[in-house]
């Protein structure tokens, strides 16, 4: 398994706020995103897209993967956003409220147009595309595969509910098939699966059980939109020592096997298949990522 | 072609790390630069001169402009300039002008 790159947590700053864009770097977020869409307000668009704009060119963050979120694509905004976003050179842009592959073909198209325009090298701008509806959902395999650029995949909960009619609680039932949807369309075309936002931020063992839930499914990493979130979704997101020795004992039982050419091999009684396999490789690559030597 | 001070436009909050920049048309030629700072005895020249570079890249010439600084670093001064110009002019942001 190559090396992974890590987007455990994806913490969104508010591009109408200037100390809220520039606190948000000193936590630890794998991935800050400069928010263009939900948290400005209508009469601030302007000025939130070039404050983004500056503070990207400027004073980028070192040790992060940059993200820029944009206005929707039917929105009036879009256009500007991209001319700004993409003159930034962030590591990535999301798109909100994807529902159809020819949305991002189209908005690929237009990141390459302004990359060749202002000499940013072609095809360097990585695109996340937030699935926030029952259509993307239905549609996220599509979605995952419909340009080399698309990186990620991210559930967005609050509006996917909204549009499904549902409920939105804690225990998340409601959300239970898209994201194993999501995750299974991410897998599907090689691309990284990040779950919703847990939206109380003040319910600290409600995020412990639902970031629980989130890895265990498969996920890659959870948006966050509070700096407190960020700690604890990260820590579930890395393997603990117990797993990393694990994983390292089925690696080292497969070795051994190979040498001594067994058919089979087994640990504590039970046998090692190729899904066990993959799952250390997984762990270790994980542990790797967030800097644990293994 | 050179763009021309309108009307009166605001941008930028009172908050921390923010700067409120207020553009005026000019009273009398030139650009009139007003800063109300708590740093502005280190880094008045500063401000000034980030102000001063972006009317330059506008190519405006003549306005009246107030800051009221709350410890805004120079990118977000610029920010705030750019988006109270736009405003103030009525005209939208010249991005194929940053690829020079």
């Amino acid at each position: 398994m190559g090396k992974i790159a890590l987007k455990r947590t994806s913490l969104y700053a508010s591009g109408a706020s200037p100390v809220n864009l520039l606190q948000a770097r000193f936590y630890n977020e794998d991935c800050l995103v400069y928010d263009l869409e939900d948290s400005v307000p209508v009469q601030e668009k302007d000025a939130a897209r070039l404050l983004v704009y500056n503070l990207v060119k400027y004073q980028r963050p070192t040790g992060k993967y940059v993200i820029i979120r944009v206005n929707g694509i039917y929105s009036e905004y879009i256009d500007e956003d991209l001319e700004a976003a993409v003159r930034a050179k962030p590591d990535a842009i999301r798109i909100p409220k994807v529902e159809h592959a020819y949305e991002v073909q189209k908005i690929a198209k237009r990141i390459t147009e302004i990359e060749k325009a202002a000499g940013i090298e072609e095809g360097s701008i990585e695109l996340w595309c937030n699935i926030e509806s029952y259509l993307g959902v239905l549609n996220a395999r599509e979605i995952a595969e419909s340009d080399p650029r698309v990186v990620a995949l991210a559930l967005g909960a609050e509006d996917f509910t909204a549009s499904m009619k549902a409920a939105r609680t804690k225990a998340s039932l409601e959300i239970f098939y898209a994201r194993n949807a999501i995750l299974m369309a991410c897998r599907a075309a090689g691309v990284e699966a990040i779950d919703a936002v847990f939206s109380d931020i003040n319910d600290v063992e409600g995020l412990k059980e639902d970031v629980k839930l989130t890895r265990n499914l498969g996920f890659d990493g959870k948006t966050v939109v509070h700096p407190r979130q960020v700690d604890v979704v990260n820590a579930a997101f890395t393997p603990s020592k117990k797993e990393i020795n694990y994983a390292l004992r089925v690696l080292a039982a497969i070795e051994e096997g190979k040498r001594e050419h067994k058919g089979a091999v087994t640990i504590g009684g039970d046998m090692i298949d190729k899904p066990m396999e993959l799952r250390a490789q997984t762990t270790l690559a994980q542990a790797r990522a967030a800097g644990i030597n293994v | 072609m050179a763009l021309n001070i309108k009307q009166t436009a605001v941008a930028g909050t009172m908050e921390s790390s923010d700067v409120m920049v207020t553009v005026k048309p000019a009273a009398e030629p030139g650009l009139a630069i007003h800063i109300q700072s708590n740093v502005l005895t280190t880094f008045g020249d500063q401000i000034r001169a980030a102000v001063e570079d972006v009317f330059a890249e506008f190519g405006i010439r003549d306005a009246e402009v107030f800051l009221v600084d709350k410890g805004a670093i120079d990118c977000v001064i610029r920010a705030r300039v750019q988006a109270a110009i736009c405003r103030a002019t009525g005209e939208g942001f010249n991005w194929k002008g940053e690829d020079k």
